[in-house]
């Protein structure tokens, strides 16, 4: 995950005699699906780049510096913090953020299990808590207990949702879904 | 009024009848909830779907045309006058609309008489604390307003400072009010106002509580236990960082704010910038946790209505991080010494406390009530003081003042049956009154399984494992300033309407579970519009006391919207009144439920497109034990009891709690998931409190040295043992609903059930929070002790 958000993108690569400037520039990103292009100033991250120009506000900011997680977001499927990255530096892969999950109206199996569970309080913790468990659930279909631990300790949630989340994450496992 | 018979117990105890004394215009003693279709039931969070999928809109998120965004300006000194400011470089950036210097803080003690401080012969009120806002500038965008700040010149006289607590103590050490001070707000201890003595930086003592004779006490007792304990600073760490938008219009003010109690900052905002309470409005949709830090309108907030006023539009402003570490509230530290006489028998004869916390520069550093009120007791005094050090403002967090108090008493009550060789539970047995924490004790006990407790530090071999216990209490507050509207539209459709907000603990759901039951719908048919203060003035969301306010009005302006519909209903099916009832969507003849008519139809007949009522709370019908403004104390306490068990290697120092079991009471439970959420949360935030946090402050700089979330820790998902939540049904007969709260309650017992559980485990006590690796190698004599 750590290896996917630093890589530098193709686009950086093709264009090393160019210059980027402090001005906003456009950037093309392929999001939830579709293409998008927008004025980005390149000091931007990804995260002020979905809540700002994007409106996508589901992704949210809670420390800025990689500590919480509640910034999650997938880059060609994989968990990355989007405030640790510049968005110049995504190039043509592909993001999906919490609105890219469910599919129109049918929520996808961990965003169930979620409402279910009850593994929802306050709920700005959600968003980045569900990215990492989908993924989770994509990659390893039965997960244990120890290793739904494992897949989200580095999300902070001050409202204590983890016994539900542990809960919701079990339950989707078994269900065979995702 | 009228005379109703409500269930009164504790079910799977004994549950009986007690009569009342009921307004005649409220709605009918509800039964048990096993008889009830929808309160009771763990119905899923009506506001889950939004959560999941990003949708829900807190207030970080909101955008309005032409929004600016603000940043506040913070003192990089821990202690300064203010000689001058010039803001004149920032004014002239391109990109910025309005500048505010603030003048009138809010949340720190002021000077009782204006000496130094604010506003005395034009003097700005001092920076007195690394991080104090000082001045705010809105701009286009928040990397013009972040340049711009840079530009604002401020000349400083800096000042000698102090940032110990025992430093402070000292009579040479800096002051930090020049004069006495009064202060604001509740933050568990000593009161914030009245003229209470003040020398240096030691405000105080505050001796309330005291009864009965303590020399005498002490002089019957035979056996006496002393300590002292120490508690640390907490920060609230809310996920959504204190933040707001401001919308000043020429016909009235919106606020978009991150709060706990809209109608409380409604008020505030009319008060502070001289407007009409019919011209402020103040929204919270989603909102990103409080836990007591968001109780108010902050300076923050005011500055930024004061910038969009300035500038004509819109203003975001939102604190990051560091920001919220140091200047967004924090629970006082405390130094408790508390010392308790008992009877052979462990019949208590004295308890007394001297005690000492810091708020920063704050009033309200205290250790609560639990002394005082949990067990039997005829003699007690108490002495509480302020000590005032250049730190951040502190406030409520959760479970004020009990939360620090508790870590101490439940302590020395273990170490009170030791020395008297009895059972810790059997000792609580002889002294706890409570029938209700006796039963939690029972339940608890056997869920833990207490007899498999042995005698401390028996384990061999480097991990030694633990099993203790602690006891909760908490003040059952009740806002009876709170009101709720329900309305039946000409379609059928039902509407909740109150400006209570819904801070993550599921309030909206509860209202639709209640109106729904005394409607006969489905809590989906209903739509909850909450938060908002267009819609009449609900409670606050502190306190634990939100459901106990708000359902009982929701159920009584359901049921006078039920007994308007009926008298419209009645004739057509040539029937009495108290003839019909609602279920299953229909209205239906109690006599013969063959003839009913759906609710859609009935509402047809409706003259006109709505039918309304409004209801209040009204005093809780057996009478409340204290009447204040705005709000009131049950006669009865909340309560909880709390098994820790844990894990403690002694070569580490590493202590994990392994498995918890919590038995909690809140009158009757309305949906049992959602309050399993809030006992849980309560929990994971005292087993944090207990081993892992800390505010550091750097005694040369008067900095924060983790002002972040990386080097202040709070648990996570590998942190979290196993937790068990039983939940009493408590049946009162006190209301429509007969509801309470929990969230503080599940939070107190916690930090003391585990130390007790690390004595059972290690046999040696740790009185000082947090229990850290080294603080546990420190009592096993493996590392020398800090200072």
């Amino acid at each position: 995950m750590l290896e996917a958000s630093l890589a530098v993108s193709p686009v950086i690569a093709e264009t090393k005699t160019a210059t980027i400037g402090s001005d906003a520039g456009p950037l093309t990103l392929k999001i939830n699906g579709t293409v998008r292009t927008i004025a980005v100033a390149p000091h931007s991250t990804l995260a002020e780049v979905l809540r700002g120009p994007l409106d996508l506000t589901g992704t949210k900011i809670g420390c800025d510096r990689g500590a919480c997680s509640a910034c999650t977001v997938w880059l060609d499927g994989i968990p990355v913090a989007s405030c640790m990255m510049l968005a110049i530096d995504v190039g043509d892969r592909s993001v999906t953020t919490i609105e890219g999950l469910s599919d129109g109206d049918k929520l996808h199996p961990v965003q169930a299990a979620f409402i279910e569970h009850d593994a929802v309080q306050c709920g700005f913790c959600t968003p980045g808590l569900v990215m990492s468990c989908a993924s989770v659930l994509a990659q390893n279909p039965h997960p244990t207990l120890d290793e739904v631990k494992a897949a989200t300790s580095g999300h902070l949630c001050r409202c204590g949702t983890y016994p539900h989340v542990f809960a919701a994450m079990l339950a989707a496992a078994t269900t065979g879904k995702g | 009024m009228r005379r109703d018979k409500f269930p009164s117990g504790i079910a799977g105890v004994s549950v009986g009848e007690i009569e009342r004394q009921v307004p005649a215009d409220e709605a009918p003693p509800l039964p048990t909830n096993d008889r009830l279709a929808v309160i009771g039931k763990s119905v899923p969070r009506i506001n889950g779907r939004a959560k999941v999928t990003g949708a829900a809109r807190f207030t970080v998120d909101i955008k309005l045309p032409s929004m600016l965004h603000a940043r506040l300006l913070r003192s990089p000194h821990a202690h300064a006058h203010i000689v001058s400011i010039d803001t004149q470089a920032g004014e002239r950036h391109p990109d910025v609309r309005a500048v505010h210097v603030i003048t009138d803080v809010v949340g720190r003690a002021i000077e009782r008489d204006p000496g130094t401080d604010h506003g005395a012969g034009g003097r700005l009120p001092p920076a007195l604390y690394v991080g104090a806002p000082i001045a705010a500038i809105a701009a286009t965008t928040p990397e013009a307003a972040d340049a711009a700040l840079r530009l604002i010149e401020v000349e400083y006289e800096v000042l000698p400072f102090v940032v110990d607590m025992e430093d402070a103590r000292k009579p040479d050490a800096p002051a930090v009010f020049a004069l006495p001070v009064v202060g604001s707000g509740f933050a568990g201890g000593v009161p914030a106002g009245g003229e209470l003595q003040q020398h240096g930086n030691i405000r105080g003592p505050s001796k309330a509580g005291a009864r009965g004779d303590i020399d005498a006490g002490f002089a019957e007792a035979e056996v006496v236990v002393e300590e002292e304990y120490r508690t640390q600073v907490q920060t609230h760490c809310c996920m959504e960082t204190h933040s707001v938008v401001a919308d000043w219009r020429p016909d009235g003010l919106t606020v978009y704010l991150s709060t706990q109690f809209t109608a409380g900052v409604r008020n505030e905002l009319a008060e502070a910038f001289r407007l009409p309470r019919n011209r402020v409005r103040v929204v919270v949709d989603a909102m990103g946790g409080g836990f007591g830090s968001k109780s108010s309108a902050g300076n923050y907030a005011r500055a930024a209505v004061a910038l969009s006023r300035a500038a004509g539009a819109p203003v975001r402003l939102a604190l990051d991080r560091r920001e919220e570490q140091l200047d967004s509230g924090n629970r006082p530290g405390t130094f408790q010494r508390l010392k308790i006489g008992a009877r052979k028998d462990g019949r208590l004869s004295a308890i007394s406390l001297y005690t000492y916390g810091t708020a920063g520069t704050a009033t309200g550093a205290g250790v609560g009530n639990v002394a005082q009120a949990m067990y039997e007791c005829q003699n007690f005094a108490s002495e509480q003081y302020d000590v005032f050090i250049n730190a951040g403002p502190g406030c409520a967090m959760r479970g004020p003042g009990n939360t620090p108090g508790a870590f101490a008493l439940e302590q020395t009550i273990d170490e009170l049956a030791e020395k008297l060789t009895i059972d810790p539970l059997l000792l609580r047995d002889r002294i706890d009154a409570s029938p209700v924490r006796r039963e939690e004790r029972r339940r608890g006990a056997e869920r833990i399984g207490w007899s498999r407790r042995h005698v401390p530090g028996a384990d061999k071999g480097p991990i030694k494992r633990g099993i203790g216990v602690a006891q909760s209490l908490w003040g059952a507050n009740v806002q009876t300033n709170a009101s709720c509207e329900v309305r039946l539209l000409r379609d059928g459709s039902v509407e909740i309407l109150s400006s209570v907000q819904d801070i993550g603990t599921g309030i909206g759901t509860v209202l639709a579970q209640v109106v729904a039951e005394e409607l006969g719908l489905r809590p989906q048919d209903i739509t909850v519009r909450i938060g908002d203060t267009d819609f009449p003035a609900g409670p606050p969301s502190y306190g634990s006391r939100t459901t106990a306010s708000i359902t009982p009005p929701a159920r009584n302006a359901a049921y006078k919207v039920k007994q308007m519909l009926f008298k419209i209903v009645a004739p057509h099916l040539g029937v009495a009144v108290e003839d019909l009832l609602m279920r299953g969507g229909r209205i239906v003849v109690r006599s013969d439920a063959t003839r009913s008519l759906s609710l859609r139809d009935a509402a047809a007949t409706l003259r006109t497109d709505q039918i309304g009522a409004l209801a209040s709370r009204s005093d809780d019908y057996g009478g409340f034990r204290r009447t204040m403004t705005d709000a009131a104390l049950a006669e009865n306490d909340l309560g909880g009891v709390q098994f820790a068990e844990v894990a403690v290697d002694t070569e580490t120092g590493i202590v994990r709690v392994e498995r918890f079991v919590a038995v909690q009471d809140c009158g009757r439970p309305m949906n049992p998931r959602q309050i399993e959420s809030q006992v849980q949360g309560g929990i994971l935030q005292g087993i944090s409190y207990a081993l892992f946090e800390d505010r550091i402050l750097d005694r040369h700089t008067g900095y924060m040295l983790n002002a972040d979330l990386e080097h202040y820790k709070i648990v996570g998902s590998r942190e979290t043992p196993d937790i068990d939540v039983i939940v009493l049904e408590n049946y009162q007969g006190q209301s429509a609903t007969d509801a309470y709260g929990i969230a503080e309650p599940s939070n107190i017992a916690t930090a003391p059930a585990i130390a007790n559980a690390v004595y059972n485990a290690i046999g040696v006590r740790l009185r000082q929070l947090p229990m850290t690796p080294a603080a546990v190698l420190a009592v096993l004599g493996r590392i020398p002790r800090g200072s």
